[in-house]
């Protein structure tokens, strides 16, 4: 959920200045230096892609260092309770602990969770109603004092009070308090401010959790950061973003949002405690840039190590990274689907044959390279489910033939669609954009051009993409507009079909504001197979119900999949075992890193 | 300002054409051409004359005539201060003294400026520089010639201010110049000039800008501090009532050229150029009637790009036909001596023109 | 002069009030004039309407505007109490409140980036004053030449080419390409020399802008100045070239030039928004650009409040220099 930052004529004079500057440092590099036979490059590039869903130079990583980020964007929060980025979640594991969190591994069994804080996973009873976990021992607060299990249900606690600690995701406050009947910690009245029903602590090392109703991802939102242990004597409640108290390996020295970010080792932490952390570097820094092709630069010129924020270099950047330093390069998936979707509120597209006209006309190809080619695009998207989600087929499924017969779109079925709509002469409508990202723009654009050889007119409305909540996440708005098609993105919180759908798909989540099923899908079996989700405990199952809710949600064709989005990371020469963990949408696994060369 | 010393072995040691003369300022056949977009413009064309210590030369014309060019020339003004590609080009000789000015070093000039030659501007209210204090202005003046400290220069310019007439002058040299009355400020601009007792003092239309009672108080004074300072003095103005009284000598221009130069008495009451008759019929006099009172000189004045073949005031001459054979527009007149001192350039013959003033100028003025 | 003093500062403070109003005004009637709920975009993604509700009342922004207006400066001279869901923050005087996203105070996010914004504009005016008037200077004593040309073609040049362009250019060239310069900024009271090497090329860029300018108005004042009769009257007093250029020609020539610098210092103390994203300086412009960017509008009110105190006291500090230099002018 980053914003770009540039846009319109500004880009351009951008990109001269960019092409200049790119002539210039080739002439200061000499160019990249090839691949050797030990896996990396003269300069210590491990090669491209060689961080993709496997560890590179692991052997290499050295105790001690700086390890150093950069950045465009500051966290939404550093408060482990309300930050939503996903490098954010990421970065929160080197100053935060949970009981549980994702491997420490590459690609997909990044995905899958470990015991962190706790002995082991979850002693699951109850018919999946009852998660108990047992504490480790010597695990440590930043001051020497034990984390007890009371930390961690008063850190878990936070999530309620929405009022104060607003911003994070509230998987836990629905799934252990649906009814919303506690009121957050800090409107608690009982005595030890612990007096949420749902969690029990018998002893500081033990917590129990039970739940109303059962939910086969719940361990899955107890890695999240959002559950991460917070001391009460240490909580500055809306201020705690500006220095959490560190349960992890490393903790706060310094910060100051939007300029600056460092941490320094946490002399209290201990390795013995910690199965997955290796905590390699002395310490971690962050400095945040205004100016994105500044931060390339900086990337590229091995001042910086690499980009904090893991949304893909800036097509500057990129250009020249990608003729002179591919070996400092991955191009994993990001985890997100690029779409369009049909708000059913808008005609025609309360008709289906309508919504399938435009899946069918749009050229799928042109809305490939308006992402930017398949490299730094993406895979054209043929489905709604990522790749990294459980139950995901990828382009095997692909029900349109978007990849296929119909990649650049199919006229005639299309005017097919349209008949059986009663639209045979098209229609008019209205796309909604967001105004601060040009290659949605461009998406726009080109689906514009689609469309119009197929009889449907649409008007491109460019709205302010920092109100994005508000104004399509209002289906009274949308309807008003007449926004007929979103162009959207959206990236799973934990990856299985509830972490990245039931906001969109599922017809509890249509809201007044804020609302995500932009399509407005009342689809009684979809909500029904979500139902079902959550109380099938077996991990066969789960994938199979994911896989079917994809396809009922094709098969609705609510939405026009662009691609599955993938990234140009920036992996600096310095780094050592480096990899990419579908446990953060394909970002590298930032807890992990280390530096070959401790100077 | 290595451009300003183009006259290259002019530097240093003066190498005048001719040999020094005897009186105090002499100028020979100066020129002085300005180089436009539009052609030459030659504003002085050959103009010479002389004046002596202790006595007073008006230069009387139209404005463009070239009398202020003439002037600035004499200081040294079109020199100083060139910028840029187009430069004046100035010919002739100028001999202040013994020294001739055009091809002396400008430095040298510059220092004769202001001490030993001054100038009185027309508009005070512009020519002083409205940041400064009356005071400061005169101290500077004062100082640039003189090795003297801020104080003793003050005192100097109380002094000077008192000389001139201005009242409080103690109080008067810490104020600027827009909070004078015209008139102060020319008896400022006055003692400004003089502080350094110029032995030639250039007046260019002194009382021009300022009220018809306040003229005459200024050219009482110009008169007063020649007799004191016995310097030479030139006043320059389109008007002969300016220099009726003042002026030893008068020197009436015309495009760029002298027409008719002699003692005052004889050019005020003997005139022997048309144009003259023309100036002397424009002026203003107290003793006339408002409706006969001006017989201004018909047209105007001559371009000094395109300078009219022969007389150049051909023109606009009611009698230009009265020499034969086409000659006043193809023959330039030169000047010719038609009394005692007194010259003038007309192709009429002397019989001819005294007729007409007697006949036909005198009797209407 | 005291009394007029006095009433201007009546009148800034008055209109000081009135800007504030105006990004108020901006800030919560537009979005409502688009149908947007700004509290929205405080919520996480599943923003149930409790959750929008409660941040609504959290930030403040369910009072009436009026109050926020006065809560806002009342908590400038009294400082202020934060009270929102069990969390109480006391905020002492003078309290610019809490940025909406960061949740940090507001007061020491200004006192700590003015320092930034303020050297990034002195120095560069230092530069360009330098450069601007000596380059127009000699362009109007050279008039005409091949040196005027060419100063008048790069000042035309400074003038209309983009800052984002020539700092890009800049950094392109000195810092990742000369390495002359690592183009980072560092505190002053960390290092001078590391403040200043960050420093020189945001300087150099913007000073080129500004000294194009001021070459331009330099050229054309001085021209105009030495037409002067007075200047005239100077040389003829017998002074030197040197002194009727640079005493009696400069001081009229730095009126206007005085007065602009006045008006372009108060502008870029809060409006240095290029310049600083395009050199991740850490000053005020980048952010209130990333506080408009990010709906928090606490950071805007902040900035925005400094930037007009900037541009007022520049006003005022032009007028009453125009005074001391030209005692034409009285002030009254």
């Amino acid at each position: 959920m980053t914003t770009q930052r540039t846009s319109g004529r500004r880009k351009q004079a951008l990109a001269a200045a960019a092409a200049v500057a790119a002539l210039l440092t080739t002439a200061a590099c000499g160019g990249g230096g090839g691949t050797d036979d030990n896996g990396g490059s003269k300069n210590g590039a491990a090669g491209f892609d060689a961080a993709n869903n496997k560890v590179a130079q692991a052997s290499l990583a050295k105790k001690g260092g700086t390890l150093k980020f950069g950045g465009a964007q500051d966290a939404d929060s550093w408060d482990t309770t309300r930050g939503y980025y996903g490098f954010m979640w990421n970065f929160a594991r080197y100053y935060s602990r949970q009981l549980v969190t994702g491997k420490t591994e590459p690609g997909k069994a990044g995905a899958e969770v470990t015991p962190d804080l706790a002995t082991g996973l979850a002693k699951v009873t109850d018919a999946g109603k009852t998660y108990t976990y047992t504490l480790r021992d010597g695990v440590k607060w930043e001051d020497g004092k034990a984390i007890t299990s009371k930390d961690v249900k008063y850190g878990i606690e936070r999530v309620w009070a929405q009022d104060v600690l607003s911003g994070g995701p509230v998987y836990l406050k629905d799934v252990l308090d649906p009814k919303g009947a506690y009121q957050g910690p800090y409107k608690d009245t009982s005595k030890d401010k612990l007096g949420l029903k749902a969690i029990d602590t018998p002893d500081d090392k033990t917590i129990v959790f039970h739940l109303p109703e059962a939910n086969s991802d719940f361990e899955e939102m107890l890695a999240l950061v959002s559950a991460s242990p917070v001391r009460q004597d240490m909580d500055t409640k809306s201020k705690y973003g500006l220095h959490p108290f560190s349960s992890g390996p490393y903790k706060f020295e310094s910060y100051a949002p939007g300029k600056d970010l460092t941490l320094v080792r946490n002399t209290s932490w201990d390795q013995a405690s910690d199965p997955i952390r290796k905590a390699y570097p002395d310490k971690i820094s962050v400095k945040f840039f205004s100016n994105a092709n500044d931060l390339d630069q900086r990337l590229i010129s091995g001042d910086l190590d690499l980009d904090i924020n893991q949304t893909g270099m800036s097509p500057q950047g990129r250009t020249t990274a990608l003729k002179q330093h591919k070996d400092n390069l991955d191009n994993p998936v990001s985890g997100y689907v690029r779409y369009a979707v049909f708000p059913q509120s808008v005609k025609p597209f309360d008709n289906i044959e309508c919504r399938k006209a435009v899946i069918y006309g749009a050229d799928h190809v042109s809305l490939q390279t308006a992402r930017g080619g398949p490299v730094a695009g993406g895979d054209i998207g043929t489905n709604m489910l990522p790749p990294s989600v459980a139950g995901a087929e990828g382009q095997s499924y692909d029900p349109y033939e978007l990849n296929g017969a119909n990649k650049s779109g199919n006229e005639a079925k299309a005017k097919e669609a349209l008949k059986a709509c009663g639209k045979p002469n098209g229609f008019s409508t209205t796309i909604a954009v967001r105004n601060n990202k040009p290659v949605e723009v461009a998406t726009a654009q080109s689906l514009q051009a689609s469309l119009k050889k197929i009889g449907i007119t649409a008007e491109i409305d460019q709205y302010d993409g920092s109100q994005t909540t508000g104004i399509i996440g209002s289906p009274a708005n949308v309807a008003k507009k007449g926004y007929g098609i979103i162009i959207m993105g959206w990236g799973p919180d934990f990856p299985s079909v509830q972490g990245f759908g039931l906001p969109l798909w599922d017809s509890k989540y249509i809201l007044d504001s804020g609302n995500s099923n932009y399509a407005l899908i009342k689809d009684k079996a979809i909500d029904g197979l979500f139902d079902q989700y959550v109380t099938t405990l077996d991990d066969a199952g789960k994938t199979k119900i994911s896989t079917e809710i994809n396809h009922k949600v094709m098969e609705g064709a609510y939405y026009l999949p662009f691609v599955f989005e993938k990234f140009i990371n920036w992996r600096g020469s310095n780094l050592a075992n480096v990899y990419t963990t579908d446990g953060y949408s394909g970002m590298y696994d930032f807890v992990n890193l280390g530096l070959k060369s401790t100077k | 300002m290595t451009e300003l010393s183009k006259s290259g072995a002019a530097v240093g040691e003066p190498t005048p054409a001719s040999p020094a003369p005897s009186s105090f300022l002499e100028v020979r056949d100066l020129k002085v051409h300005f180089p436009t977009d539009d052609g030459l413009v030659k504003s002085v064309d050959g103009l010479s004359f002389k004046l002596e210590k202790g006595k007073t030369l008006g230069i009387v014309g139209e404005s463009g005539s070239g009398k202020s060019v003439t002037s600035l020339g004499i200081m040294g003004l079109h020199t100083a201060g060139q910028y840029g590609k187009r430069k004046a080009q100035i010919s002739g000789e100028i001999w202040l003294d013994g020294t001739e000015l055009l091809s002396a070093d400008p430095d040298h000039v510059r220092k004769l400026r202001g001490r030993q030659m001054a100038m009185i501007f027309q508009d005070p209210l512009s020519a002083l520089h409205p940041y400064y204090t009356i005071g400061q202005q005169i101290v500077e003046a004062y100082r640039t010639h003189h090795k003297v400290d801020k104080k003793t220069a003050k005192r100097r310019a109380v002094e000077m201010l008192d000389r001139v007439g201005i009242p409080q002058p103690d109080k008067r040299v810490d104020s600027y110049p827009h909070e004078f009355s015209g008139g102060m400020r020319q008896r400022a601009m006055i003692a400004m000039s003089l502080v350094n007792n110029p032995e030639l003092l250039i007046a260019d239309e002194p009382t021009t800008a300022l009220d018809v009672t306040v003229q005459a108080q200024i050219l009482d004074l110009i008169r007063d501090l020649q007799k004191e300072f016995g310097s030479a003095v030139i006043v320059i103005t389109h008007d002969l009532g300016v220099v009726a009284e003042l002026a030893d000598d008068l020197l009436v221009m015309y495009g760029g050229r002298c027409v008719e130069r002699g003692p005052a008495e004889k050019v005020f009451y003997e005139p022997r150029h048309p144009y003259t008759w023309g100036l002397l019929g424009s002026m203003p006099r107290l003793d006339r009637d408002q409706q006969e009172r001006l017989i201004p000189v018909k047209g105007s004045p001559p371009s000094l790009i395109n300078i009219p073949s022969g007389c150049a005031f051909n023109p606009r001459c009611p009698y230009a036909d009265v020499p034969k054979d086409n000659v006043t527009r193809t023959v330039r007149p030169e000047l010719t001596e038609v009394g005692g001192q007194h010259w003038a350039a007309c192709h009429m013959s002397q019989e001819q023109r005294e007729r007409i003033w007697i006949e036909e100028i005198a009797p209407k003025l | 002069m005291l009394a007029y003093l006095i009433r201007r500062l009546f009148a800034a403070a008055v209109m000081l009030v009135v800007i504030i109003m105006v990004v108020f005004g901006i800030f919560f009637l537009v979005p409502k004039w688009a149908g947007v709920d700004v509290a929205t975009s405080f919520v996480g993604k599943q923003a149930d309407p409790a959750a929008v509700e409660a941040v609504r009342v959290k930030l403040g922004l369910d009072d009436p505007i009026y109050l926020q207006v006065w809560e806002f400066f009342k908590g400038i001279f009294t400082g202020r109490t934060y009270a929102a869901g069990g969390d109480v923050t006391h905020c002492a005087a003078p309290c610019f409140g809490y940025s909406f996203r960061s949740e940090q105070a507001v007061w020491p996010v200004l006192t700590d980036r003015f320092p930034v914004t303020l050297g990034l504009a002195l120095g560069a005016a230092v530069l360009w004053l330098v450069l601007g008037v000596s380059a127009g200077v000699l362009s109007a004593l050279k008039r005409g030449t091949l040196w005027d040309r060419g100063a008048m073609v790069v000042a035309l040049a400074g003038v209309s080419l983009p800052i984002y362009f020539t700092g890009m250019l800049a950094l392109a060239v000195f810092v990742f390409g000369l390495k002359w310069f690592d183009g980072e900024y560092v505190p002053l009271d960390q290092s001078f020399t590391g403040w200043f090497g960050g420093m020189i090329l945001p300087w150099i860029t913007l000073a080129f802008l500004y000294a194009a300018m001021y070459a331009r108005i330099t050229r054309a004042t001085m021209l105009e100045i030495l037409g002067e009769d007075y200047i005239r009257t100077a040389r003829a007093k017998g002074l030197r070239e040197g002194t009727v250029i640079g005493k009696h020609a400069m001081r009229s020539t730095m009126t206007p030039i005085l007065t602009m610098l006045g008006m372009d210092l108060g502008a870029l103390i809060g409006g240095a928004i290029l310049t600083e994203t395009t050199f991740s300086l850490p000053g005020l412009g980048q952010a209130v650009l990333n506080g408009i960017k990010n709906q928090d509008l606490p950071i805007i009110l902040g900035v925005t409040l400094v930037t007009s105190l900037a541009v007022l006291i520049a006003n005022l500090l032009v007028d009453v220099l125009y005074a001391v230099i030209d005692p034409r002018v009285r002030l009254s």
